[in-house]
């Protein structure tokens, strides 16, 4: 049975941060990494533009032979992990192969969700995690006139954007109240929603659907409020759960996704996990949550790798939180921390808000620090921002500057305080 | 191992937020001068004076490559210049949420992220720069030239925290190598096991222990047995300030007469640490120690620091100078020379060496101290050599910080009042006179 002292399993940003950090402490422990794929490592972000035509398939790889290579890791293709003997230190790919290994990293990343629609278990439908799937729905959109997104999140937005400009009629369909709720408060998510209407794509927020049916190609969704829309292509973008199945049996303590440390360490022993797979602390208040972003598994994977590998100076992780970067229509946004709409009226909130313009800055504060930043066509660096909020920067007479030019500002408290 | 790469670096005291490389930069890229184009950018707060520089630092380990779902940004493994392909780039600004130092960002006029490349080796921002706050600094030169050197120390050595006897201890043996024989008499180096047994514990280099009184005359014996039966090999001690300027005294002042061949450290920590903080002859004025107690009696040590290095200097010893591991470049420059001075007579380098633990300051602060020392003059680095026969100052500090910059960082100095201040002030001045005498032709 083959063995290596690294084992990672799953092979997107989290896997990657984790054997590369690794590296760093320990030059020489053989790494293996094993991936469900059959190609070379590849980002789910790049999805949408790979959909889109922007970014071209055959190019979009972060890693090939030569790095792995480089870094004395041991790549293997089409493993897919059905089983963790975490006695045994075992795990056993689909093939039959088996490894065993010192130290296990689960980097299994998520799929989608399906939500609980009548019909929709009988219909084919498109999702967008694997590059699998954006060439099949690429090869779609050649055939297709009109086509229903189903979920207003990033992904959901992301594909309607391409769908409507390879000339498709689209509509997007959300349950909740307003378009990208994990992200903005409702002026932004109106502002977001009315521009794309104006580019021709419908946006129905606050519609269930409660039944789906499929005939000769065509669907039709039946809304709780009454209406139908129907289409003949159907994008489901509903979130994501982690991938865990093959954990069955192996007694890790699992919640929304498997419980973690803040050194992504699993309740078994020798096991870590990292990523969309893990739930970990949320930074605000003491919950732990899935956080299935980009950002965050390379950070989870980079502290994973560093616990793995020993490194006495690793710092734990300092919790989840919102963060992203959104482009739409030539447009630019972000949104970090606390950036939906606020529950709680404790919160001290500075604003522009110039819907004319299709500009809206938003900074959120809670006593003397920031929690919560979105900007829509601003010229802010997200990274200072989302620095200040982690380190919980004490912000005393610099948070009047910072609402009154947030720019420069946190641009000069970057310099003083972590140049 | 790695290797270290070259990087811009920032002097904010020295900048006066004139745009000056703002303006370099957009030309450079742009050909205009706009400084929106700009990938460096420079502001000052009116009101507070304080500085803001948003620049690419070329990160090691860079977080806007590690997050790149496109693979279009990656570290230049022979520059070490964080590069971005346009053509493989999807515009996700995902790089400027992760970049914590403002150093890319998106450009709304070219619809891209734009970042510093350091103008393929040659940044004209530096170039352009007035007065010096710019330059072009390759951090880690050191590591690129030692990294390979085999560490002559095994780890896991039971220095305190913050100590950086063992920061010196091992970069020394590295550049000396293994054809040498180290003295370490009784003291802090010695006493946290570098002594060791068969090369397996402590150094792996030959290690006697000689008594506090005669390490120097050990060390010219064993030299002068080995030129005897014609092997070249370097005698090298590390001693403390009392086995240095006190008790082996009148050893290493008999050896120095001598012209015996070998370097002499003395990592100067300003007392007898290792025994539970008493002081020494080169404790300062002023200084808190457990024989110099702080009450209603007494403040402190009562006289001045004994001028070790400038006693050296008059025993007219081939190579002095006084050395400090916040400024490690200006350290190997100096081995170097002691390594050559030491065949023909005495190199002796004076190593300024706070004590977390005896000094009474937080051990991520050492090398701040180390700085502040220099920079208030506390601690001048110079150097003499015996063939040019004067003092030649290696860092001048023109315009030298008062000395409360220096004394308030550190705990055994945390009583002192005004009286004391000044009379540090002014020793430390006086101090810098009488060796200015001696930068001086012969």
């Amino acid at each position: 049975m083959p063995q290596s002292k690294y084992l990672i399993v799953g092979s997107s940003h989290a896997g990657l941060s984790a054997l590369e950090t690794i590296r760093l402490s320990d030059p020489e422990g053989g790494i293996t990494l094993l991936s469900e794929e059959s190609t070379f490592p590849y980002s789910p972000t790049i999805l949408p533009y790979v959909v889109s035509g922007k970014a071209k398939p055959e190019r979009v790889f972060l890693r090939d032979e030569e790095t792995f290579k480089q870094l004395g890791v041991t790549f293997k293709m089409n493993s897919r992990v059905v089983e963790v003997d975490p006695k045994k230190h075992i795990v056993r790919v689909e093939t039959g192969q088996t490894w065993e290994y010192e130290k296990l990293l689960l980097a299994t990343g998520g799929t989608p969700n399906r939500p609980n629609i009548e019909g929709l278990e009988t219909v084919s439908y498109h999702t967008l995690r694997s590059l699998h799937d954006a060439n099949r729905l690429r090869a779609s959109i050649k055939k297709a006139r009109e086509g229903i997104v189903l979920g207003a999140g990033l992904i959901g937005m992301h594909v309607a954007e391409n769908l409507a400009k390879s000339g498709l009629k689209i509509t997007v369909i959300e349950a909740r109240e307003q378009v990208l709720p994990g992200y903005f408060d409702v002026k932004a998510a109106d502002m977001i929603a009315k521009l794309f209407s104006q580019e021709g794509i419908q946006i129905l927020t606050g519609e269930k659907v409660e039944r789906v049916t499929e005939r000769v190609g065509r669907y039709e969704l039946y809304l709780s409020s009454g209406g139908t829309v129907s289409g003949d292509l159907l994008f489901v973008s509903t979130g994501t759960k982690p991938r865990i199945e093959y954990l069955n049996g192996s007694a890790i303590a699992v919640q929304d996704g498997i419980l973690v440390s803040d050194q992504m360490r699993t309740s078994l022993e020798g096991v870590w996990a990292a990523g969309d797979v893990a739930q970990a602390r949320w930074f605000f208040g003491n919950s732990k949550k899935l956080n299935p972003t980009l950002t965050n598994a390379v950070e989870q994977g980079r502290i994973a790798g560093g616990d793995m590998a020993g490194d006495p100076a690793l710092k734990p992780y300092p919790g989840g939180m919102v963060a992203n970067t959104y482009r739409f229509f030539d447009n630019s946004a972000f949104a970090i921390g606390l950036c939906g709409p606020l529950t709680e009226d404790d919160f001290e909130v500075n604003q522009i808000f110039l819907p004319s313009s299709f500009f809206y800055q938003k900074l959120v504060f809670k006593d003397d620090y920031l929690v919560g930043a979105f900007g829509i066509n601003t010229d802010l660096d997200p990274g200072i921002l989302y620095q200040l909020i982690r380190r919980r920067v004490s912000l005393g007479k610099e948070k009047s500057r910072l609402s009154a030019n947030p720019l420069e500002t946190a641009r000069i408290l970057m310099t003083q305080i972590w140049r | 191992m790695g290797k270290a790469y070259r990087t811009i670096a920032f002097y904010e005291q020295k900048c006066d937020a004139c745009q000056k490389c703002v303006e370099a930069c957009s030309n450079y890229v742009k050909g205009i001068s706009d400084a929106r184009y700009s990938r460096i950018k420079v502001f000052q707060n009116k009101e507070t004076g304080a500085l803001g520089l948003a620049l690419c630092r070329q990160c090691a380990e860079p977080y806007c490559v590690m997050n790149c779902p496109a693979g279009a940004l990656f570290k230049d493994l022979e520059t070490g210049i964080v590069k971005w392909d346009e053509d493989k780039c999807i515009n996700c600004q995902i790089c400027t949420l992760v970049c914590p130092y403002g150093g890319i960002s998106y450009n709304p006029l070219t619809k891209h992220i734009m970042k510093c490349d350091l103008c393929d080796g040659d940044p004209a921002c530096v170039k352009a720069c007035p007065s010096g706050a710019l330059e072009l600094k390759n951090g880690a030169e050191i590591f690129n030239t030692w990294g390979d050197l085999e560490d002559l120390v095994v780890p896991g050595l039971s220095f305190c925290l913050g100590c950086n006897s063992e920061l010196l201890l091992r970069h020394t043996l590295r550049r000396i190598g293994p054809n040498v024989v180290v003295a370490l008499p009784p003291g802090c180096i010695a006493g946290v096991g570098t002594v060791g047994v068969n090369g397996k514990t402590g150094a792996k280099v030959p290690v006697f222990h000689p008594l506090l009184t005669n390490t120097a005359a050990m060390l010219a014996g064993l030299k002068r047995y080995y030129n005897r039966i014609g092997r070249e090999v370097t005698m090298l001690a590390f001693a403390g300030d009392g086995g240095t300027a006190d008790v082996g005294f009148q050893s290493l002042s008999g050896a120095a007469e001598r012209r015996e061949q070998m370097i002499y450290i003395c990592v100067d920590n300003e007392g007898y640490m290792n025994t539970g903080v008493q002081r020494s002859g080169t404790t300062p004025y002023g200084s808190w120690t457990s024989t110099t107690p702080v009450g209603a009696a007494q403040k402190g040590k009562r006289t001045d620091a004994k001028p070790m290095p400038l006693l050296m200097v008059m025993h007219n010893c081939e190579y002095v100078a006084t050395a400090s591991t916040a400024f490690l470049e200006d350290y190997y420059a100096k081995l170097e020379k002691a390594i050559e001075a030491s065949k023909k007579g005495m190199a002796y380098i004076h190593i300024f060496s706070p004590c977390p633990t005896g000094w009474r300051f937080p051990p991520s602060k050492l090398i701040e101290i180390g700085r502040k020392a220099v920079h208030t003059n506390i601690f001048p680095l110079w150097e003499y050599e015996n063939r040019v026969g004067k003092i030649h100052f290696t860092h001048p500090v023109e315009d030298p910080l008062p000395v409360q910059a220096y004394l308030s960082l550190i705990g055994k100095f945390r009583h002192i009042d005004m009286e004391q201040v000044s009379h540090i002030q002014a020793q430390t001045e006086r101090n810098i006179e009488i060796l200015k005498r001696f930068t001086h032709e012969k």
